[in-house]
Formats: C-alpha cells, structure tokens, sequence
C-alpha cells in the first residue's frame, strides 16, 4: 500500500491509467467519478430542449424517509403480487405438493405478503395506493421458464433496489429494517437463481466479478473483481418495475436523491 | 459542449458538487491544459477524470474506518477460511474437494473468489489505514482455538462440517454487515459499498444452505428438501433461530449466531433481537391483515436481524487462536 503515500503522477499519465490497473486505495472512488462525469454529458446533450415530461398519471412515492419507504412499498406490492398470481397458473399448481420448488415458491409468497403488509403497516402518513396494479402480460405463468426468469428479474432487481436506496433514508432505524428485508431478499434471489441454473447464486450480471458497476448515481459503483452488488438508483429501478406496472400505477421517484 | 450545464446536472446528484469544485480551484486549470491536447472525441473520458481528482479527495473519517476494519476482518476471517479448499492447498484440500460435486465445488470456488475480492476492495477503501494481513495461523476453523477437540473437528476434511461452518461464518457476516450500516450513514459512498457486500453475504448463505440440505455431493442443490428443525437441513433463509444453527442444538456452538445481541449503545430505535424475532418497527407481524393461515415460521423468515460489534467479535473469536487479539 506503500503507493498512497507517492505523489499523484501528472494529469496526462493519470488520464492514461488502463482499467485493469491493479486496485489501489481510491480506484473506487475513481470509478464512481468516471461516471458522474459520463453521466451528466448524456444529461446535459438533452436538457435544453428535452426536459423530461411528468405526467399526472404516474405514481409519487414522495421525498425523504416517506419516499423510500413507499418506495420500497411499491416494489413489494408487486412482488407480492407476482408471488400471488403465480399461484394460480398450471406451472405452480402442477408442482407436486412436497416439491422443493413448491416449497420454495410458498415462503417467497408468505415472505412477500408479509413485507408488503408491513409497509402498509409502517407507513401511517403519505403512503401511497394500498393497490397498484401490476401488469403481468409479459409473464405465462403456466412456464416454469417464464415464472422463474421474472422471479429472478424481481429478487434481483429488489436487491438492487434496496442498496441503492440505502443511502437517502435519515433514520438509522428505518436503514436497518430495510437491512432485514434486504437480505431476505438476497437469499430469494440466489435460491431462484439456483432453480434456473445450478451455482448461479452470484453472477457478474448482479455482482462485479468481472467488470465494474455503471449505475447513473455514483455511489452505487464499484470497480470490476471487487464482487459487489450491483446497486441502482430508484429511477433505474423503476425503468424496470414500471414494465410490469399498469398505466396510472406507474411510479415517479424523482424526489428520492 | 456547455461545461456551466454538466455542472448544474451533477449538481442534481450532488448537492456539494460547487463546494467540491470550489475548494479546489485547480480543476479549472486542468481544463484549460486538456482542451489544447485531447480531440473532441475524448473530451467525455477525459471530463470524468477531472471530476475523478474532486471526489477522490472526499475523506473516509476515523469512526468509518473502525467499521470498515471490522468488516475487513471479517473478510479475512472468511477468506483463509475458503482458501483451505482452494485447489492446491494440501492434502486436507483434495479430500475436501473429492467431498463435492461439480456444481458445489464450482459454487464454494466461487464464494472463496467473492470473499478475497472483498479483502482486496475493502483494502483498497481504507488504504494506509487498513489492518494487517493476519496471516492463516490466526485461524483454528475446528473452533478449538488451537487446541484439540473443537466442536468442528473434521472440518477440514468432512465437506458437511465444512458446509456447516461456511454457513455459520456466512449468516455472521450478514447479521455483522446489516447491524454496521447504521455507523456508515455519514458517508454515502462508504455504506453503500457495504450494503452491496452485504447482500452478496446473503446470496453465499442462501447458496450454502441450498447445499446443505440436499448434501454435498448432489449437482441438484436445490431440488433438496429442508427438514424441521433446520439445523441439519436449513431453508435458504432463517426461520426462527434454526434451532441453534449448524452447529446441532440451542445450547450448540452456533447457537450465538441466531441469538440476540448487545443493545448497550445501539442508534436510536435500532435492536438486536433473535432471529426469531417477529415484531419489525413496532409492528407485530403474525397480527398483520392478508397473513391469515400463513406457518408461523414465515413471520420471522420474512426479515432477518442485525448484531452488534461486540457480539460479532465474540462469535468470530470461536476461530481465533488462543494468545492472538485478532478481532478481540
């Protein structure tokens, strides 16, 4: 580690850096401001005469320890949802009654009905709907290859989700609690994962084993080899979850930062 | 290309982005250095390097540190635990590894490289304030601190010993991790960091217990079925405390692990309950509306528990040698 104490080289040579420099103290938080940068070009060649639309039908989970709770709330109403639709097509009822995956598919609805009662339950003032409406049309329930890649598309994506939204919550209470949840949903997403593909428990499209995380806000990267979640921001989450959202349930999380 | 413009989105994330830039004056000097060497296609790469310099200054403070070096611990404590089975790491290691099916072995291949990416990227935060290597003899992973006769004897040789030590390691590491977040709210970048090991902690768990229960040498881990009361044949998750965990009984070696904590100095609202635990913010789970007819086991399955320090510490201290302050 003996390198931090050098004196930085110059501009020109530190630009020149490959990537696959072996780690030092601060690569990490170089990568993070590689991003930024990147970032705020894309941002800044569309501001002018592009300013995003908001429309009056989308759903805003507000700003503050509310925001990401209803946040969170969101995302486990749909999750709750899927776990309960699921139920009814010939996939999960064909599964025999001692099956592993009936079993497994069982506790992630119990475990996801209970999450989502929670934040229900948690949050008494500002909560949005008790019932948006999912939009499942992309889903057959009636395959095994379908209910288990969009299983693993939302552990994953909840994941995601939870870490990255870590660091707008105020309250150390409320960061702990999603502390709980969180990792409860880490241990979903890695049993899905090993029903689709034996060991996949981690891969680099979650974890950054081979490549470094790109996500819009900064603090969610890591450099490659570092195995990390791969944290997103709420609006890269919701690029996502509004897919499986119906219109007029569809979220805005623009007051999360 | 407005530069006053990329300011002004960066702002968006970055509130302090003005203080940062402020303070530090010479980044415009940069600029006017870059603009007469770089063609306009590089100027996007060469604009986030700039803005490399500005954040990379931003401080990691003391009690940060202390929580990352705790952590960093911890990683080490799982590392050299991973690395015994690594190929070429003995005869105890090719024993081990002829224990495990291909997909298993593929899969403990894969946690020993996650957890030696994290001593390396913790490492790499903390820089000169990172603690020393602490070498593999600290470590008795039989649980006998260097004495015979530890309750995890075989470990070293018995795939099922080794499994139920990884998992005990592992569901530590979770508990440790969530119960530090709450100290890393002073710097965003730093807890995130954390949380993302974190998860990545939960996934190994899951994984392990996956094996566990349908046994070491079947490449269908997760077809296996658990079996009440979990201590030998876990769920992916926790439920309840798993009747002490792997190490067999409520009164077992493992039975801290799924126990409650210390709350003596814990951030306000914050408890370190059992894993059984089933009151979450003050909500009582099993009473919640839609839950009716769900096991009583999913209410305490659904979230896990944080741990304090000092209760980690004297957990990982099960494998620390007698005489070494590692973690003490």
């Amino acid at each position: 580690m003996s390198d931090n104490l050098q004196p930085r080289g110059s501009d020109d040579t530190s630009f020149a850096q490959p990537l696959y420099t072996p780690i030092k103290r601060r690569s990490f938080f170089m990568y993070a401001g590689a991003t930024a940068g990147a970032t705020a070009l894309v941002l800044a060649g569309c501001s002018k005469d592009n300013d995003p639309v908001t429309s009056s039908n989308l759903i805003n989970v507000g700003s503050g320890d509310t925001g990401v709770l209803n946040y969170a709330y969101a995302l486990e109403q749909l999750e709750a949802g899927f776990y309960t639709r699921l139920r009814t097509g010939t996939y999960y009822t064909g599964l025999g009654s001692t099956s592993a995956e009936k079993q497994i598919l069982d506790d992630l609805y119990y475990h996801e009905v209970i999450h989502r009662e929670f934040f229900k339950a948690a949050i008494t003032s500002g909560r949005i709907s008790d019932s948006l409406t999912p939009d499942f049309s992309k889903v057959d329930f009636n395959s095994r290859t379908s209910v288990l890649g969009t299983a693993m598309a939302f552990e994953d994506l909840g994941v995601a989700a939870y870490n990255g939204a870590g660091q707008y919550i105020a309250s150390p209470l409320y960061l702990t609690l999603a502390g709980k949840i969180v990792s409860v949903e880490a241990r979903h997403a890695a049993i899905i994962r090993d029903l689709v593909g034996e060991a996949t428990f981690v891969g680099n499209d979650v974890v950054t084993l081979t490549t470094a995380n790109t996500s819009g806000v900064t603090t969610n990267n890591a450099p490659a080899n570092s195995s990390l979640e791969r944290s997103k921001s709420p609006a890269e989450v919701v690029a996502t979850a509004n897919t499986f959202l119906a219109e007029g349930s569809k979220l805005d999380v623009s007051g999360l930062k | 290309m407005n530069f006053f413009q990329i300011i002004s989105e960066i702002e968006k994330v970055d509130p302090e982005v003005y203080d940062r830039l402020d303070s530090r004056r010479s980044i415009f000097k940069h600029m006017t250095g870059l603009g007469q060497k770089l063609s306009a296609a590089a100027v996007p790469l060469a604009l986030g390097s700039i803005f490399n310099k500005v954040y990379a200054q931003t401080p990691v403070g003391a009690s940060v540190n202390d929580v990352l070096n705790f952590a960093l611990s911890l990683e080490y404590l799982e590392s050299y635990f991973y690395q015994r089975s690594a190929a070429g790491s003995g005869a105890s290691a090719v024993t081990l590894r002829g224990g495990f099916s291909g997909t298993n072995l593929a899969a403990i291949d894969l946690i020993r490289t996650d957890e030696a990416n994290h001593v390396t990227f913790l490492r790499s935060v903390l820089g000169t304030a990172a603690i020393a290597d602490p070498g593999a003899a600290t470590f008795d992973f039989t649980g006998g601190k260097g004495a015979a006769g530890g309750p995890f004897a075989d470990v070293l040789t018995n795939p099922l010993t080794y499994l139920a030590v990884a998992q005990s390691l592992e569901d530590t590491g979770v508990r440790a991790y969530k119960g530090g977040a709450a100290l890393l709210m002073s710097n965003k970048t730093v807890l995130t960091a954390a949380l993302n090991i974190h998860s990545v902690e939960a996934r190994h768990a899951s994984r392990l217990r996956t094996m566990r229960r349908a046994g070491p040498m079947n490449n269908a881990a997760s077809q296996g079925l658990p079996v009440s009361p979990y201590n030998a044949a876990p769920k992916s998750w926790i439920s309840g405390t798993d009747n002490g965990g792997a190490g067999g009984s409520p009164t077992g070696p493992t039975a801290p692990i799924y126990g409650a904590g210390n709350n003596t100095g814990a951030p306000t609202g914050v408890t370190f309950d059992a894993e059984s635990n089933t009151t979450q913010g003050g909500a009582v789970l099993t009473g919640l509306p839609n839950t009716t007819g769900f096991p009583a086991s999913a209410f305490s399955e659904a979230f896990d528990e944080a741990l304090d320090v000092t209760t980690v510490k004297t957990i990982a201290r099960t494998f620390v040698v007698n005489g070494n302050n590692f973690l003490a």
